[in-house]
């Protein structure tokens, strides 16, 4: 549905994307997972036919993004990172307005219209003014927007950010529903996010590629190495040799005070037991032990530096 | 409806929501009618003293006493009021990233500018016919020629189009309003003075150039009612060529 091929983005000199490529297929949610700056909208903008690469081919639904731009905005319903709204218009004028510019048939629209607003959410503000909205409304509208002329393709650019706790869960539930009459890609700098809702998920760090993979797969991956903290009452000089000696303790460093320790561990192997036994034995005072969760920055790390850094397999 | 009345009807939405357009039409009509109302008070002193004078009937030319002074002033109204009016077509749907929208629709570069410029034509035209109340009025009272009141009209909405067309662009180049406001301004006020160097350096190439660039003698001529093909020619092309470079600021900004 979706076929990328060595796609690579200048500005002036800064080099935005270098040299991407990736497929997906009909029906797939995959994630664009990466810091701020990775390159995440760059990629959706081209993708969208915003805005065409410096050099690479960019093909949906067997269309070219370049050739046949038209086709291509047909098919595709974007939300950018900043939802597109007229602030003075109300959300049904607004979504008329969208209707006709996506070119629906003005006999659908009405229908459209109504299946969207119930979908979203939105019944209960059609009438008001986008401009008087709370951030989790706008957001809506926005996927709203993005929604309601039935494309095949959704590129959705961080759909969650700005949504409390319930809404994200809304969000997520509704993006999960259109998975299989849509193929979706959505960007997040969340982990959870990408592993909870996609089927796939692309990480690109630095304008590059770093790594394709199954939300499982990836895990098993990034659990080579865990990491857990433990905090004790008392600082004890010799505890930090003893925790050398449990199996399967890959590196053991201080923490952020005389009585924390960072331990690195090999993956599979859960040590919390013997580290309790141990640390209880030893008569310290445990005071918390826990695993660390893993931060978008220790996943560069991890794959990075295991193979496969340049892209798909 | 099509592509560009989509745009075109959702731009007068916009537009008559905001207050920036009752603010601009008020101010605007505030200042014709004042001068307005000058004008004729000049013209019946005027009259006054010429019966004084002559101790007769006299018979004063309107066209000349009122409404040349008039339109000639109008013009430089609208040279500072219809920036107001196009600094939001492009740089507002920059700032809000609603240009992300339109540029991703199925629905060309061209239906965009194209719309964009009619809502504010249309707007515009609004507000001159609004200002049609004062010959309208007049007839009342005097008699007057009202073919150069036509051809001065005319001459007003041609002259108000390319100044629109001229601020269309300018709001193509920047995400902020003031800045497109400002530019605007700029570009309508170079061409002006243009006129001006064009009658300094005189009767020689250069300065006939200069003279054509500017809108000074094309609208001068048509608001002393003489109707020349040149003028409505140099009208048409400037709007054509200020539209042909809005559309090409639109299309730049997705390649940077």
């Amino acid at each position: 549905m979706i076929d990328v091929q060595h796609v690579t983005k200048r500005y002036g000199n800064m080099t935005a994307l270098d040299d991407i490529s990736f497929s997906i297929n009909k029906g797939e949610i995959v994630a664009f997972l990466g810091p701020n700056g990775a390159g995440k909208t760059t990629t959706m903008r081209i993708l969208t036919g915003f805005m065409p690469p410096t050099m690479g081919t960019v093909r949906i639904a067997d269309f070219d993004c370049l050739e046949t731009p038209w086709e291509v905005k047909k098919r595709i319903g974007y939300l950018p990172e900043t939802p597109p709204l007229y602030l003075e218009l109300t959300v049904k004028e607004y979504l008329t307005f969208v209707g006709r510019i996506k070119r629906l048939h003005p006999e659908q629209l009405p229908e459209r219209m109504d299946m969207i607003i119930a979908q979203t959410g939105l019944a209960d503000v059609r009438g008001r003014v986008i401009g008087h909205l709370s951030r989790g409304y706008r957001q809506r509208v926005g996927l709203a927007q993005a929604l309601l002329h039935n494309p095949p393709v959704l590129i959705l650019d961080e759909p969650t950010t700005g949504l409390d706790p319930n809404q994200i869960i809304e969000i997520r539930d509704l993006i999960k529903n259109l998975a299989g009459s849509h193929t979706i890609i959505l960007s997040t700098h969340m982990l959870a996010e990408a592993t909870a809702i996609c089927q796939r998920v692309i990480i690109i760090h630095r304008g590059r590629i770093v790594a394709v993979d199954t939300p499982e797969q990836l895990g098993a991956k990034l659990r080579e190495s865990e990491t857990l903290s433990l905090t004790v009452k008392e600082s004890d000089p010799q505890l930090l040799d003893a925790l050398h000696h449990i199996p399967g303790v890959i590196r053991v460093s201080p923490g952020s005070t005389p009585q924390t320790y960072v331990l690195e561990t090999q993956m599979g192997r859960d040590i919390r037991e013997e580290l309790t036994k141990l640390v209880v034995s030893r008569n310290v005072g445990l005071l918390e032990l826990k695993t660390q969760p893993l931060t978008l920055e220790d996943v560069f790390k991890v794959l990075t530096k295991t193979d496969n850094p340049s892209g798909p397999p | 409806m099509t592509p560009v009345q989509t745009i075109v009807a959702k731009e007068l939405r916009s537009f008559f929501v905001s207050p920036v357009v009752y603010v601009i039409a008020a101010i605007f009509l505030a200042i014709v009618g004042l001068l307005a109302y000058w004008a004729v008070a000049n013209a019946s002193n005027q009259a006054l003293r010429l019966m004084q004078i002559q101790n007769t009937y006299a018979q004063l030319n309107l066209n000349d006493m009122l409404f040349r002074p008039l339109f000639r002033s109008m013009n430089l109204i609208l040279m500072i009021i219809l920036p107001l009016l196009t600094m939001r077509l492009f740089a507002e749907e920059r700032k809000l990233r609603t240009f992300e929208l339109l540029l991703t629709s199925p629905i060309g570069v061209n239906e965009i500018v194209s719309g964009k410029f009619m809502s504010v034509l249309m707007v515009y035209a609004g507000l001159l016919s609004l200002t049609g109340l004062i010959p309208i009025t007049l007839s009342a009272y005097a008699t007057f020629d009202w073919r150069p009141i036509y051809l001065g009209y005319m001459a007003l909405f041609l002259q108000g189009s390319l100044m629109l067309a001229i601020g269309l662009f300018a709001s193509a180049l920047t995400e902020n309003q003031i800045i497109a406001a400002f530019l605007s301004f700029g570009f309508i006020l170079g061409l002006w003075m243009l006129g001006a160097l064009g009658t300094v350096v005189g009767d020689t190439t250069i300065g006939q150039i200069l003279s054509y660039v500017s809108f000074t003698e094309h609208y001068e001529r048509m608001i002393r009612g003489l109707l020349n093909l040149k003028d409505i020619f140099y009208y048409l092309s400037g709007i054509a060529f200020m539209w042909f470079a809005a559309h090409q600021a639109v299309d730049a900004y997705r390649w940077k």
